[in-house]
């Protein structure tokens, strides 16, 4: 006879994240909110990230132009390297990539912290002593991603579209006026707002799995390193699920 | 005059997964007493009072802390009912990104909704003082020694007041004279802030300092009960284990 263990055990860990969903709106409207450590938090997510998300989204942008070029050139297309930059960049690729640097840089740090924390019972501390752990640490966490990853990945897609000047303009002597021209006005309200939305989606995940791996690791500190990886596995995944169905969602709403 | 009873346990189970940890584990723990619980390694000692504590939930049996029933507490009643007990971990448990200052200020701003810094100050020094710990005040917990953190781990479950301090393993992992001192802050903080404790160890000379009352815990019950010189000259071989 089959064992139904794998499939109780896939029940229960779907039921214990909606019961730790539900714990964090739950809290979140809660008296008491944690303003500084909010801050706290979007200081370490958000500025810290500054230069990863800086460094990848300028390369990016050089790496996609430079190869592009070629083949643009065959077709005697190279006007149209702008826009198609910009496009591909704010649409998809600038998002996706950012998110997916983001879970591997934040949501282990996170999932490592609160995992330690775990393990160390400075969780467990800080709810005998009265003090309400998921209102300090989980909806801080979370609402700083939510609101941190929209914007690094605004400022991933800026530095993208330099990389991509820089390129065009070493290898073409384009001027920056005419690529950022015929970058942004190829852009409309459909590429920019889908895009943004699912950044939001993507950092409310990063946080969300970082916290609740974290919050999962019960086994001393091997468990610390797994809730570290597997929250790297789960947000990455996550987020190429959540960009399915927002491109799914957002083509049948805009372009039906 | 009457004793009051500030917990009383009866009938406490508790399993994970097939292991059956508490089989019917009784506890009474009167206001001022010391109760040491004592038993080997996996008795379900720590379990016993993260069930007190609320951090876990028995399976059957009783737990009523100031004679209200923990596992029929909502989440109000629950937090109220932790105001007044504290709780030292075996590690500590200090918060470990944050200094000894930020540790102490933490629940007084939580939970006693402090705001007034001078307020924080002075009583944050004055546990610290009790604890012998005042220089350290802008440690991180890493730059503290063993002993040093469990003192710290006090201050901080004594920064609340509170009636009832359930110590988990407090001498654990240090050497012999840090044990006794550690064990003598016990005796201490009992005697200065009026306290009730449940102590969980299996070290011999703490129990010995700050016992009123031993109870050796075996197979998830109490197998034996009195106080340390009645189980000491214990005839019980089990017993006896723990003393030789």
């Amino acid at each position: 006879m089959p064992s139904s263990a794998p499939f109780s055990k896939t029940l229960f860990y779907i039921s214990d994240q909606a019961f730790f969903l539900r714990s964090f709106f739950r809290n979140l409207f809660r008296r008491g909110f944690e303003w500084d450590e909010l801050f706290h938090q979007l200081y370490v997510i958000g500025y810290k990230s500054i230069g990863i998300v800086t460094l990848t989204g300028f390369i990016l942008g050089i790496v996609l132009t430079l190869q592009s070029m070629p083949t643009m050139k065959e077709f005697g297309a190279e006007s149209f390297i702008p826009g198609m930059v910009s496009v591909s960049i704010i649409r998809e690729i600038g998002p996706v990539i950012i998110a997916l640097i983001c879970a591997g840089k934040i949501a282990s740090s996170i999932g490592a912290e609160l995992g330690s924390m775990n393990v160390t019972e400075q969780i467990d501390a800080m709810e005998v002593s009265g003090a309400n752990p998921i209102q300090f640490l989980v909806v801080t966490r979370i609402l700083a991603c939510t609101i941190m990853i929209p914007l690094l990945t605004i400022f991933a897609d800026g530095m993208a579209l330099l990389g991509g000047f820089v390129a065009s303009s070493m290898n073409n002597g384009t001027s920056m006026q005419l690529f950022f021209t015929k970058a942004l006005t190829i852009l409309d309200f459909s590429d920019v707002l889908p895009s943004i939305i699912k950044t939001v989606f993507f950092g409310f995940t990063i946080g969300f799995v970082g916290c609740f791996k974290g919050f999962a690791a019960n086994g001393g500190t091997a468990s610390v390193g797994t809730a570290a990886n597997s929250a790297v596995v789960t947000a990455s995944i996550w987020i190429i699920i959540i960009d399915g169905i927002v491109v799914q969602v957002s083509n049948s709403l805009l372009y039906s | 005059m009457e004793t009051a009873i500030v917990i009383e346990i009866t009938g406490l189970k508790k399993k994970f997964g097939d292991k059956e940890v508490l089989t019917g584990m009784s506890l009474l723990l009167n206001k001022g007493e010391n109760v040491v619980v004592i038993g080997k390694s996996g008795s379900g000692k720590s379990v016993a009072i993260k069930c007190i504590a609320g951090l876990l939930t028995q399976d059957e049996g009783s737990i009523k802390v100031f004679g209200e029933e923990v596992k029929d507490m909502n989440e109000e009643q629950l937090k109220a009912m932790r105001h007044r007990i504290g709780f030292l971990f075996q590690g500590a448990a200090l918060y470990d990104s944050m200094t000894v200052r930020e540790n102490l200020s933490f629940p007084l701003k939580r939970i006693l909704k402090i705001k007034d810094k001078a307020e924080i100050e002075s009583r944050s020094i004055e546990v610290l003082q009790a604890v012998g710990l005042e220089d350290a005040i802008d440690k991180m917990p890493a730059d503290l020694s063993g002993g040093m953190r469990k003192r710290m781990g006090l201050a901080r479950t004594l920064i609340l007041k509170p009636e009832i301090i359930l110590y988990d393993e407090p001498t654990t992992g240090l050497d012999t004279i840090t044990s006794k001192e550690i064990s003598r802050l016990v005796l201490d903080m009992q005697e200065r802030y009026q306290t009730s404790s449940v102590i969980i160890t299996h070290d011999m000379p703490c129990a010995k300092i700050t016992a009123d009352k031993v109870m050796v815990l075996n197979e998830g019950k109490c197998q034996a009960e009195g106080t340390y010189e009645e189980l000491e000259n214990s005839s019980d071989p089990f017993i006896q284990s723990f003393f030789k």
